[in-house]
């Protein structure tokens, strides 16, 4: 499970992150709300590791682990998985190739024996069926020439495949039409288990009609203003982020 | 640009004295005297027993290096070499053939085990008597080896299963003995004794390299391959290669190298010359591992190479795919002069520097011939302290109607340090000539790097991942066994590089 304590963080020099408090118990799924520049994806940011975010203070513990002294592939090791808001793309990069390097990467890390070429397709391709995916996907280079909807479907399918303990998806749901917000909200829900715990950044409530969280935090100015069950979705769609702003 | 940083450091810190093949073997030699007269050419000459004719023709291309001045207009820098303070022969001491592994000499045989060239080959190369004659492994294309070791070619093999296609395939020493007739008609026709200041030096003193004649209608069934080595102290190495494909034939040609570490900088001139007539085509594949120097650049190897094909006949074709990973300093054109109608020349490149290495590299497409074509697609990756140049010639006469070229340079920068040159000429005297060109210039983006760790790849194979991608379009045109072997010399050369 995941446990952050007075995470303060800063983007060149300045503030962004003010002292983050939330606890995440494994099996559960939360999602983080909050209005454009409250610090949602400098979380997503902070937590898988990326550079040019400076934490100035807290800290962060997965599973025990102190997150934050890792590196970002030692992060993904132990379980961690983000899910990108805009997927980057890898010119003549298979997504086959990638896919099965990231998987061997991190099946390595955990002491797992590595998959070849054939396990691996055959692997692939339940994910992909089970996601109702089309096995093009494999065959293209890393989302490049892809739809932002084919890009957050890679991102499910990568998650699919890797099986993390710990999913970030930050704003997986910006941009996509009712029948890929159905499939990353598939991908999410097939993984729910004791052991998996989601950290669904979102501006809207769409998406968590399909996703039902266990909690609802609201982020604002760097900071949890206010929490509460999936009801607190609903209301902030109907009441907007003013009245926690007032609330608060 | 923390993640640059590191990057270099790391690239630095891997590269530093971790040459994988640096090694000398210890055989012993039998040197001519250091320098360079026309006494040495005409012990080189008399050493291999050749015929007058190819004597005057060495000694003819030394009066014109004489004459020649070493060329300064690329965009590589170097001290002065003293062509006095080497030797030009250096040859292994060669009894009769071995019988079996047992009695080839062990220093050579480490020396292919570092190279990881598996036991059966090693057998071939050392020129065991018998080998290679066994079947292939069944699913395994076969592939011929004619190696260089030092000056002179130790083994040829799968000669017998390709006489019987009258394909020849050994060294051009062997060649000139057997073959003059063709040797005479073909070489120094493409690249002449005076071509420029290497290539006639090259023509004064080249020691050996391969000869390979493919008959008219013939496809030849195997990949023919080279291994290069440089193995004695200061030995420049000069070999000359002479490929020709005749009416109607095919062939695909491997060349790949390493080199043992050093202390003094080695030159290295080859010439290779490529004659493809009505219908031929030649494939001609090279992967260039030679030390590239420490991570100041002391002590690799200069590569100032002449390779040039002549596409002399109707429809015929010619392509040069190179990966170029090593040496201190590369100075190569592989070029095409489409003289045929129809006929077609590719041009496809990966060169990579990193530390001080330097690469002035590109082709000549010459186009003559009507509705001629050429292709080019470069890929130039620059990481520490390298240097990459792009230089390439499109020139179109006016007698090529409807000549096409087509020129892609793309050059990858890794780290703030290191540079990348696109020079490109283009001669259009030919009104329907359709000529072609687009370069980008990019760098590994942090988004990318970091997007593949938080997958769980480390910065080193996400720099391999992507570099890999970058190349693609290059790779592919390899042999699969060159392909693999090309993936993995780009993942060393730029270890760590994160980039």
């Amino acid at each position: 499970m995941l446990k952050i304590e007075g995470l303060t963080a800063e983007v060149e020099g300045k503030q962004i992150l003010k002292g983050v408090e939330l606890e995440v118990p494994a099996g559960e799924i939360h999602a983080i709300m909050g209005p454009n520049g409250s610090g949602k994806s400098t979380l997503s940011y902070v937590l898988s590791g990326r550079e040019g975010y400076e934490i100035t203070g807290g800290s962060v513990s997965f599973n025990g682990v102190d997150l934050l002294a890792l590196e970002p592939e030692e992060r993904a090791a132990t379980g961690l998985f983000l899910a990108f808001q805009y997927p980057v793309e890898l010119p003549g990069v298979g997504n086959a190739l990638f896919l099965r390097t990231a998987l061997n990467a991190v099946r390595k890390a955990r002491g797992e024996s590595e998959l070849d070429a054939m396990q691996f397709l055959k692997l692939a391709r339940e994910r992909l069926k089970a996601l109702h995916i089309s096995e093009d996907m494999l065959k293209r280079g890393v989302n490049v020439g892809f739809s932002g909807g084919e890009k957050k479907r890679n991102e499910v399918l990568q998650m699919a495949l890797l099986q993390p303990k710990l999913a970030i998806l930050d704003e997986t749901d910006s941009g996509l039409d009712i029948d890929a917000l159905k499939i990353v909200a598939d991908g999410v829900n097939a993984l729910r288990s004791p052991d998996f715990s989601a950290l669904v950044i979102t501006h809207y409530q769409r998406l968590l009609d399909y996703i039902v969280p266990d909690r609802v935090h609201v982020l604002m100015h760097g900071r949890i203003v206010q929490s509460g069950g999936p009801e607190l979705a609903k209301q902030l769609e109907a009441e907007g982020y003013a009245s926690v702003q007032a609330a608060a | 640009m923390p993640a640059v940083t590191e990057t270099i450091d790391t690239v630095q810190s891997v590269t530093e004295g971790t040459y994988k093949w640096g090694f000398e073997t210890d055989i012993e030699m039998e040197f001519a005297p250091k320098g360079l007269n026309e006494d040495i050419v005409r012990f080189i000459s008399h050493k291999k027993n050749e015929p007058a004719w190819l004597l005057e023709w060495r000694l003819k291309a030394f009066a014109l290096w004489l004459k020649m001045e070493e060329p300064r207009w690329s965009a590589v820098s170097y001290p002065a070499i003293d062509y006095q303070d080497a030797y030009y022969y250096a040859a292994p001491k060669q009894k009769a053939k071995p019988k079996s592994l047992d009695e080839v000499d062990p220093e050579l045989l480490k020396t292919y085990a570092k190279l990881g060239i598996p036991l059966k080959e090693q057998a071939i190369l050392a020129g065991v008597e018998g080998a290679g004659e066994a079947p292939a492994d069944a699913g395994r294309m076969p592939i011929a080896v004619d190696a260089v070791f030092d000056s002179v070619s130790v083994a040829t093999t799968f000669k017998a299963r390709l006489e019987k296609e009258g394909i020849i395939f050994c060294s051009i020493s062997e060649a000139v003995q057997n073959h003059p007739e063709l040797v005479r008609q073909y070489l120094g026709t493409v690249v002449p004794q005076g071509d420029n200041f290497y290539a006639a030096l090259n023509s004064a003193v080249f020691t050996d390299g391969s000869f390979v004649y493919i008959p008219k209608g013939v496809r030849c069934p195997m990949e023919l391959s080279t291994y290069f080595r440089i193995n004695a102290k200061s030995t420049g190495q000069f070999e000359r290669t002479l490929i020709i494909a005749d009416e109607g034939s095919t062939v695909s040609y491997l060349e790949g190298c390493t080199a043992p570490m050093r202390d003094e900088n080695q030159l290295h001139a080859a010439v290779v010359e490529l004659v493809a007539l009505d219908d031929a085509s030649i494939k001609y594949s090279t992967v260039q591992n030679w030390y590239p120097g420490d991570a100041e650049g002391r002590g690799g190897i200069y590569n100032f190479v002449t390779k040039r094909a002549q596409c002399r006949g109707r429809r015929s074709k010619v392509s040069w795919t190179q990966v170029e990973t090593g040496s201190a300093i590369t100075w190569k054109y592989p070029s095409c002069v489409l003289l045929g109608d129809d006929s077609v020349g590719e041009f496809y490149s990966v060169a990579i520097t990193n530390n001080r290495q330097q690469a002035d590299t590109g082709t000549k497409m010459i186009h003559v011939g009507k509705r001629t074509t050429s292709t080019i697609v470069s890929k130039g990756i620059s990481a520490g302290r390298g240097q990459n140049t792009y230089r390439g010639l499109v020139r179109v006469a006016p007698s090529a109607g409807n000549a096409r070229n087509f020129t892609q340079c793309d050059s990858l920068l890794i780290g703030d340090q290191c540079g990348a040159h696109t020079v490109p000429y283009i001669e259009n005297r030919c009104m329907t000539a359709k000529v072609e060109h687009e370069a980008t210039t990019s760098r590994i983006a942090e988004d990318q790097l970091f997007y593949c760790r938080q997958r769980g790849l480390s910065e080193e194979d996400a720099v391999g991942l992507i570099v890999n991608g970058f190349c693609r379009e290059v790779l592919k045109e390899l042999p699969m066994e060159f392909a693999v072997e090309a993936q993995k010399l780009l993942q060393i050369s730029l270890e760590g590089s994160v980039g």
